[in-house]
């Protein structure tokens, strides 16, 4: 939400994906940057410094991953996925490998506007640091600095590993987090497999936090990929 | 048997032979009446003539004995080292099986058929190295003498007076294409056996003189002679059988052989052998197993008919109280025209006694012909069949027949002064009855005997002494007598039936019992587990049993007991019987120092592995029956795994064929469901691109809408489509997690939103649900279909209410709606694919989702269903097992998961 025109480069080879966003993120009051192969797009990545990524899983010249890689490299821009049904692994793999986000194709101009904001609003946090430390979602308020959750006004107390969670799903809200990032974020490497612990604090984290946990509204699951903190 | 006319069968038979013999190798014999006629030699000469027309000869073993002439024929015979073993410190020079299998070559020589393999290697004899050859389709030269042919064996011991030990069966030699005989006149011979040209070992000196007597030669050489007539008349016979041309014989006869348990007997079997083959019949060795036969006759009789089976009968063994009966009962339904029988070496008395076999058989025969001949024993081992009667009963037994007979006597003497003498003999008569029917004939007879006396001395005038002055007591003394033996004989008898019978309704009992198990198990490791079992319980020693991976090569696969069978030994013996279907192994004459003996699991084609047995106590000998017990086992075990890979064959074929079907059935529907929506795109998009000014606002929107719609549509189609597909895909496999049900049904809700946003949510998961193992992405596409259809059915506004509990031991999840519900009798019917029943409020719907449903639920081992809400609305529910293990389950990474959550927008 930057006042200058944001930059977002798309890397897709497809024409009509291109020609359809092409007036959808210009709407938006952003610049766009068009790049039909992988190699091209990391010229362009590293020469026009874009604000927000959208890399397509499915180029021809190389493997997606192989692009986060490389820009995660150098740079901790934000990275939004373009993933299709059938590519479910290799969107996980790159989610892991350092993207920010996906959007599974085919998707609605307004859900990709919707991220790439999310992204943005990310971008500006880096940029000024310790402006936006407390996150709130709904009723909800994280307040990083001084380490207090409240619900509607009231303190929640939450265990530290439950803090710790939510802290790390705070620092990326809006963001998908794979089970794998959390795991290794909040239990150490060591645990990067057992999902079964991180799926029963995200529950003790629901129900402290969410009025119908089964319905909930901001600790969203994404079955097979991980949690979502929505603000 | 070869009947007037060209049999269809045996035609058939004739033709599979020389068929089978491209296949099988043929088998050429050069035969000679001794050692020195130049057997060798012949076979070398043909065998370089083979050569030189270009058939790929190897030598495999040759014994020249050092001769020259023998040697330069060798000359140019591509030829295969021998194979060393070493036993007992001496290096025997072997013929190397496995070289000349790995070698494969058009024909083998192999010298000396009838030699005994040195101990360690494959076969106990060559002949069974030879057959292998055969059977892996190599032809084979070999030399054999005379006096190795089995059922010539005893004639030239009788003519030479020098047994012979090794022995070839007549079978091989009856399996031989050609048979030539290398015949020289003896005096020649007796001239080359002085000039050294015959080979003779030092220490046999004495006795090849006293074999290479001119007599004796002569006598060998019209053996010879006769032999290869013989087999010579019998291949015109068959040639002319396959011609057709004339009645080969008048009759057909059948000859039976009467084998009891005496070591005569051998020689009353070779002489049917050799009647059978003088009139090319079949002939059959019949024993009669009776109740009072003892062990040691039984084994005799084994023996015997391991005889007969060796020189090319049929054998079998009848029960039956009656020897004659017996025979000549089955002599009449089997049409046997001769009977053989042994003259019996009972002594007179006995004959006369017990009556003759022989004799009954021959008044009795009838229209059968009985030919009685003298029998010779040639088994020193076997000659101790003793009468068992007394030798059993220890002198307890006898103690306890004092005893009785001491208590006869006191109520005897109770009795005395108010009984007549004569009605004291029952209360004897009643004791020695009592002693008869517990103990052994000798006990009774010592009870009769005593009885007698007892009475005699003590009750009979004049009194304490044993002469009888009352001829009627003589009477009484006779009936004590004869009553207390024949009592003992027949309580005797009914204990060894009872001993038979019990050990006959043991094997029975396994049996039965295997059988029943095997047939309630399905899966092949079950199938082997159990077989191992059950094999190592009934035979007490340890069981293995190998089956065939995927290479090719056997492996274990279920055992019971310590023994693996992991030496390489132990493998290849197991192999070896699963490549050639034969048992080897311990007590057989293939690989006999192995450990185990190796069963192969044969049962309608080919084999389906090896069971293998290893003693308890290496020394057990197995006897037949039990061999055949064992493999009766196997062939049960084989039969049943047999069975599961027939089913699963089936299954897979069935699961192939709908498989098939749903690909067409998809493929049809599809393209229908396809076709509807592409075109509504590209007709809306066609009108916005012709029409771009003349369209008004309105309609310009609703053909984007349109056009916007219809591919939200294609997508949806596509994405069931993805998901049947890939849960119908062959090697399939859930990925089971641990997870709470509410976020199941939280990730469901959140998913559905945009569809479930004109109807009331209401969420109901009992506070005890535990965590249940599923496929998220799987289970989550269940709800989603729930909801979808829950939302698509029911009036906008109502409300679809979302139950999780518990039942039992599953977890019981229900969607409930307040729509027009199902049409009645469909319940079942709309979770098939493609079946759309209720009916829509709109026009979309594949006609998959709920049978993706269904195949989802099913996977996980849970059910599903649907019904009517009594207070109307449809149910939709469904079971999922819970796992109770959580955190033993495997914890796959997630970022190996697949998943298929349509995107929803979150704010």
């Amino acid at each position: 939400m930057t006042s200058l025109a944001a930059k977002i480069l798309v890397i897709e080879d497809e024409l009509p994906i291109r020609r359809f966003l092409r007036p959808a993120i210009e709407a938006a009051g952003w610049k766009l940057m068009e790049a039909d192969t992988g190699e091209r797009g990391l010229v362009e990545a590293s020469q026009a410094l874009p604000d927000v990524l959208i890399l397509d899983l499915g180029l021809p010249d190389m493997d997606g991953i192989d692009v986060v890689r490389r820009i995660r490299e150098w740079s901790r821009m934000p990275i939004l996925i373009l993933s299709a049904r059938g590519q479910e692994d290799d969107k996980i793999n790159a989610l892991d490998a350092g993207a920010d986000d996906y959007v599974q194709k085919p998707f609605g101009v307004g859900e990709l506007v919707a991220r790439i904001r999310v992204a943005l609003r990310h971008v500006s946090q880096v940029a000024h640091p310790g402006v936006e430390a407390a996150t709130i979602a709904g009723d909800i308020t994280i307040d990083l600095q001084r380490r207090i959750v409240t619900r509607a006004g009231r303190n929640v107390h939450l265990t530290p590993l439950e803090y710790k969670l939510l802290a790390t799903l705070a620092r990326h809200s809006g963001f998908v987090m794979t089970h794998r990032q959390l795991l290794r974020e909040v239990w150490g490497p060591g645990h990067a497999e057992d999902s079964t612990y991180l799926r029963m604090f995200m529950r003790q984290l629901r129900q402290k936090l969410e009025s119908d946990p089964a319905q909930p509204k901001h600790l969203v699951t994404e079955i097979g990929v991980g949690y979502r903190l929505v603000t | 048997m070869i009947p007037d006319r060209p049999d269809p069968d045996a035609l058939l038979a004739q033709v599979t032979g020389q068929d089978g013999l491209m296949r099988r190798g043929r088998l050429k014999i050069f035969f000679g009446m001794c050692a020195g006629v130049g057997k060798t030699f012949a076979m070398l000469q043909e065998a370089q003539e083979r050569s030189q027309a270009g058939v790929d000869v190897v030598a495999g073993y040759i014994e020249s004995h050092g001769r020259p002439e023998t040697d330069a024929l060798k000359q140019g015979l591509e030829q295969l080292a021998p194979h060393w073993v070493v036993y007992r410190g001496v290096r025997l020079r072997e013929f190397d099986l496995d070289a000349a299998l790995a070698r494969r070559p058009g024909l083998a020589l192999v010298d000396e058929l009838a030699h005994t393999n040195a101990e360690g290697l494959r076969h106990v004899k060559r002949y069974q190295d030879v057959l292998e050859l055969l059977d892996a389709g190599i032809d084979v030269y070999t030399t054999i003498n005379v006096q190795h042919v089995e059922s010539l064996n005893d004639v030239v011991a009788q003519i030479t007076g020098i047994p012979v030990r090794e022995t070839v069966p007549d079978s091989i030699i009856d399996r031989a294409d050609e048979i030539e005989l290398i015949d020289i006149p003896p005096d020649d011979l007796l001239q080359r056996l002085s000039e050294g040209k015959v080979y003779v070992a030092d220490q046999a000196r004495r006795a090849v003189e006293r074999f290479f007597k001119r007599e004796n030669l002569t006598a060998l050489r019209e053996l010879a002679l006769r032999e290869t007539a013989a087999r010579v008349g019998e291949q015109v016979l068959v040639d002319r059988a396959g011609r057709g041309d004339v009645r080969p014989w008048a009759t057909v006869e059948r000859i039976l052989v009467c084998v009891g348990p005496s070591p005569l007997s051998a020689r009353v079997i070779r002489i049917a052998r050799r009647m059978a083959s003088a009139v090319q019949c079949e002939w059959v060795a019949v024993s009669v197993d009776t109740p009072s036969q003892s062990d040691l006759a039984a084994a005799q009789v084994r023996r015997n008919l391991k005889l007969a089976e060796r020189l090319g009968a049929e054998t079998i063994v009848m029960v039956g109280e009656r020897v004659v009966d017996e025979i000549l009962g089955y002599a009449i339904r089997q049409n046997v025209t001769k009977i053989i029988v042994g003259k019996t070496a009972l002594s007179r008395w006995r004959e006369w006694l017990r009556g003759s076999i022989v004799d009954e058989l021959i008044r009795r025969s009838g229209e059968i012909d009985v030919h009685v001949v003298k029998g010779a024993a040639e088994d020193v081992v076997s000659n101790e069949i003793r009468s068992e009667s007394a030798s059993h009963a220890g002198w307890r037994e006898y103690a306890w027949a004092l005893a009785v007979m001491g208590c006869c006597t006191l109520i005897a003497t109770f009795a005395f002064p108010y009984f007549s003498a004569v009605n004291l003999t029952m209360i004897y008569l009643a004791g020695v009855v009592f002693v008869s029917t517990r103990y052994a004939s000798g006990p009774s007879a010592f009870a009769s005997v005593l009885a007698a006396l007892l009475f005699n001395f003590l009750f009979t005038r004049p009194y304490y002494t044993l002469v009888i002055a009352d001829t009627q007591y003589v009477v009484a003394f006779a009936g004590l007598l004869a009553t207390g033996l024949v009592v003992s004989g027949l309580a005797q008898r009914v204990r060894r039936q009872g001993a038979a019978a019990r050990i006959r309704y043991l094997q029975t009992l396994a049996l039965y019992f295997m059988s029943r198990k095997l047939a309630s198990l399905a899966s092949r490791d079950d199938l082997a587990a159990f077989a191992a079992r059950h094999v190592a319980d009934v035979f007490s020693g340890d069981v293995v049993v190998l089956m065939p991976s995927a290479t090719g090569r056997i492996e274990v696969s279920a055992r019971h007991g310590e023994f693996v069978a992991d030496s390489p030994n132990e493998h290849a013996a197991a192999q070896w019987v699963f490549e050639h279907q034969k048992c080897a192994g311990w007590n057989t004459e293939t690989l006999p120092a192995s450990q185990a003996i190796y069963v192969p699991l044969v049962a309608s084609e080919k084999a389906l592995g090896v069971m293998g047995f290893r003693p308890r106590v290496r020394e057990q000998l197995l006897e037949p029956e039990q061999r055949h017990l064992l493999e009766t086992f196997s062939t049960q075990l084989a039969i049943a795994l047999e069975r599961t890979a027939f089913a699963s064959q089936a299954e897979a074929a069935r699961a192939e064929s709908e498989r098939e079907q749903i690909r067409s059935s998809l493929l049809s529907s599809v393209s229908h469901d396809f076709r509807t929506p592409l075109a509504a795109i590209s007709g809306a998009a066609d009108a916005l691109i012709d029409n771009a000014t003349s369209l008004d606002s309105t309609t310009r929107d609703e053909l984007t809408r349109s056009i916007a719609e219809e591919a939200g549509r294609l997508n949806q189609i596509f994405g069931k489509l993805l998901d049947m597909t890939r849960i119908e895909s062959v090697g399939f496999k859930l990925h089971r997690e641990p997870y709470p049900v509410d976020e199941l049904v939280g990730a469901a809700l959140g998913r559905m939103q945009a569809v479930l946003n004109r109807h009331r949510i209401v969420t109901e998961i009992s506070e005890d649900m535990p965590m249940i193992a599923v496929d998220a992405v799987l289970i989550n596409e269940v709800f989603a279909n729930l909801l979808e259809n829950a939302a698509r059915y029911t009036p906008d506004g109502s409300t679809i209410t979302l139950r999780c509990g518990l039942v039992e031991e599953a977890a019981l999840i229900e969607v409930l709606d307040e729509g027009a519900g199902l049409e009645p009798g469909t319940e079942k019917e709309i979770f098939r694919r493609f079946v759309r029943k209720r009916p829509p409020t709109d026009r979309y719907g594949t006609g998959l989702g709920l049978a993706i449903c269904d195949a989802i639920v099913r996977l996980h081992g849970g059910n599903i269903g649907a019904e009517n809400r009594p207070a109307g609305g449809a149910r939709f529910w469904f079971t999922l097992p819970i796992l109770r293990s959580i955190g033993t389950d495997s914890l796959e990474p997630n970022s190996d998961r697949q998943q298929s959550t349509d995107n929803q927008a979150t704010e």
